[in-house]
């Protein structure tokens, strides 16, 4: 009797959050279609995204690069290693570039840029409406959703591409570093395994569209949860939290579903 | 009528979730006089604002603004009758990304398309009349409570709107700066031929320059009139009001269940 109660609640719980999150999700893809709507006001002045891709973009290099240039390097050792074993080590090269202009440099570059530049976009917004300034805007007449949120995501759409093609290059030097210039596998090799092996249309062409489409779900995420979030201090660092977490299993997500579409019987 | 009343408020109603905060507010606002608008803590002062700028719909009853009824209005009509309309929020309400200049020109670029040189002197003009001139180039990061304020009233004021609405305009200002606002308020309201809503807390201080007065209280006009009739009210709500009391028919506590039940000493059990 008492146990079965327990099971029937337990029961509505998940329902009742399964419902939620659907609702949520209906919410946001609204949000979204009013963005892409209001965003007429964006690109006539153009130097309002150009104002917040230096927010969102210029302000991420520094981890971008950073990063790129550690993840390459730790790709060169381990694929030296491996590749060795073998006898391969001059594919070295192959192996750097293509798991990063394939999956590194788009999901780990996106995964960096949600916790940087997307939980500012939120908290910036959230900060906004919790202070009255999107209620002042409106009230001078001035839609805060095309002034205010679409610049932001505009920028956060143009920015991720961008840092992600960094993010790869970094690591391709970076690898170079490690396994040229430390561990002394020939220079020339290192290039011309990379140059024949990678392909514009189905490696560097499908990673580049990849992070476009990170792009796009991290910035509409971080500016839905900074419109939506409650005008309080937890309400804003609530948002900010949800931001990261929803964009990075949106990205894993994401990257699994294109990833079955775009190398499907290519190898 | 109408046209010399530029707001006429008809038996407005409206709650938020279950809670009625306004019941029935009738109200008249000429053109060209400064109205004010007293309530105790709640009483849902800035709630009539919003209303009136169509921020919020009523649940019945209609606010007029020069014979339009704001929430009929589409929402380019809304948005173009909000351009006549200027707001001092409560807590100033700056653009926190931009500098004070920036936020006082903030509308004129964004609906005029008026050089940026007669920007810059418009600008430099309003910021001079609330005396933060030389400020211009701060963010408002760096302004103290007052000056935020005093900006916002700049910025407010940037497109000689026909209506501003100042929500506490008075708290968090020293004496000087008091008095200069309250007379900037006037002159506005005198020179340009304003009119001015000024809701807040500071009976003595505005009823030097207010014309009208309306108190609320439980949601509906507990009394009005001109500062001189207010003054002289022998009426129990606005002496307590006016000479601030404890006691009196304004209670100073939030309603909710008893005292005595919040402490868990009653005879009801749960
Ligand atoms: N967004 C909201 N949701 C629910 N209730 C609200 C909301 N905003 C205000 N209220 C309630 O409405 C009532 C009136 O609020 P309002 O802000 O209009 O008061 P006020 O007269 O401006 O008070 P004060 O002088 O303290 O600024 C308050 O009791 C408040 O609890
Ligand atoms: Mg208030």
């Amino acid at each position: 009797m008492h146990v079965s109660k327990h099971i029937v609640s337990v029961i509505q719980n998940i329902g009742h959050r399964v419902i939620e999150s659907v609702w949520r999700l209906g919410v946001g893809s609204r949000f979204f279609l009013l963005v892409l709507l209001k965003s007429g006001t964006s690109l006539r002045r153009f130097n309002l995204v150009i104002r917040e891709l230096y927010f969102t973009g210029v302000l991420s290099l520094i981890i971008i690069v950073v990063s790129g240039l550690f993840v390459g390097m730790v790709l060169g050792l381990q694929g030296y290693e491996t590749l060795q074993k073998y006898g391969s080590e001059s594919a070295v090269g192959t192996l750097v570039a293509l798991s990063l202009v394939r999956e590194l440099g788009p999901v780990v570059a996106a995964l960096l840029f949600a916790s940087r530049a997307g939980s500012a976009i939120t908290a910036e917004i959230g900060l906004m409406k919790a202070t009255e300034q999107l209620a002042a805007m409106g009230l001078m007449a001035v839609d805060p959703v095309a002034r205010v949120v679409a610049p932001r995501f505009w920028a956060g759409v143009i920015s991720m591409p961008l840092l992600a093609a960094i993010f790869s290059v970094m690591g391709v030097l970076g690898g170079y570093l490690v396994t040229v210039v430390f561990i002394g596998v020939d220079q020339g090799t290192y290039w011309s395994q990379m140059q024949s092996a990678v392909d514009f249309r189905f490696d560097i062409l499908n990673g580049f569209i990849k992070s476009c489409f990170f792009g796009v779900a991290i910035a509409a995420i971080a500016v839905f949860e900074g419109y939506d979030a409650p005008p309080t201090a937890e309400g804003v660092s609530g948002a900010t939290t949800r931001t990261v977490v929803t964009s990075s299993l949106a990205i894993l997500g994401l990257d699994f579903i294109l990833t079955a579409f775009m190398f499907r019987g290519v190898s | 009528m109408s046209s010399e009343n530029l707001i006429e408020i008809n038996d407005l109603n409206f709650s938020y979730s279950t809670r009625a905060i306004l019941k029935g507010i009738h109200m008249t606002m000429p053109r060209g006089k400064v109205i004010s608008i007293m309530g105790g803590s709640g009483s849902g002062k800035t709630t009539l604002l919003r209303l009136i700028s169509g921020e919020i719909r009523p649940s019945a009853g209609y606010v007029k603004f020069s014979g339009d009824v704001v929430h009929e209005l589409s929402r380019d009509k809304l948005f173009k009758l909000r351009r006549k309309m200027g707001m001092l929020f409560q807590f100033g309400a700056l653009f926190t990304d931009l500098s004070v200049f920036d936020n006082v020109a903030f509308q004129m670029r964004e609906h005029t398309d008026l050089p940026e040189s007669m920007i810059r002197d418009l600008v430099l003009m309003k910021l001079d009349a609330v005396g933060l001139r030389g400020a211009h180039h701060l963010m408002p990061n760096e302004l103290s409570g007052g000056m935020a304020r005093r900006v916002a009233l700049a910025r407010s004021i940037a497109l000689d709107p026909s209506l501003i609405m100042y929500d506490e305009p008075f708290t968090g200002l020293d004496p000087i700066s008091l008095s200069v606002i309250g007379n900037l308020i006037r002159r506005l309201t005198d020179t340009l031929g304003m009119t001015s809503i000024v809701v807040t807390h500071d009976v003595q201080k505005s009823l030097k320059i207010v014309d009208y007065v309306y108190f609320i209280a439980d949601g509906v006009i507990a009394a009005e009139g001109t500062p001189k009739e207010v003054m002289e009210s022998t009426a129990p709500f606005v002496h307590q009001f006016i000479h601030g009391e404890e006691d009196g028919p304004v209670p100073f506590h939030y309603s909710g269940q008893s005292y005595r039940q919040d402490l868990d000493l009653g005879d009801a059990r749960v």
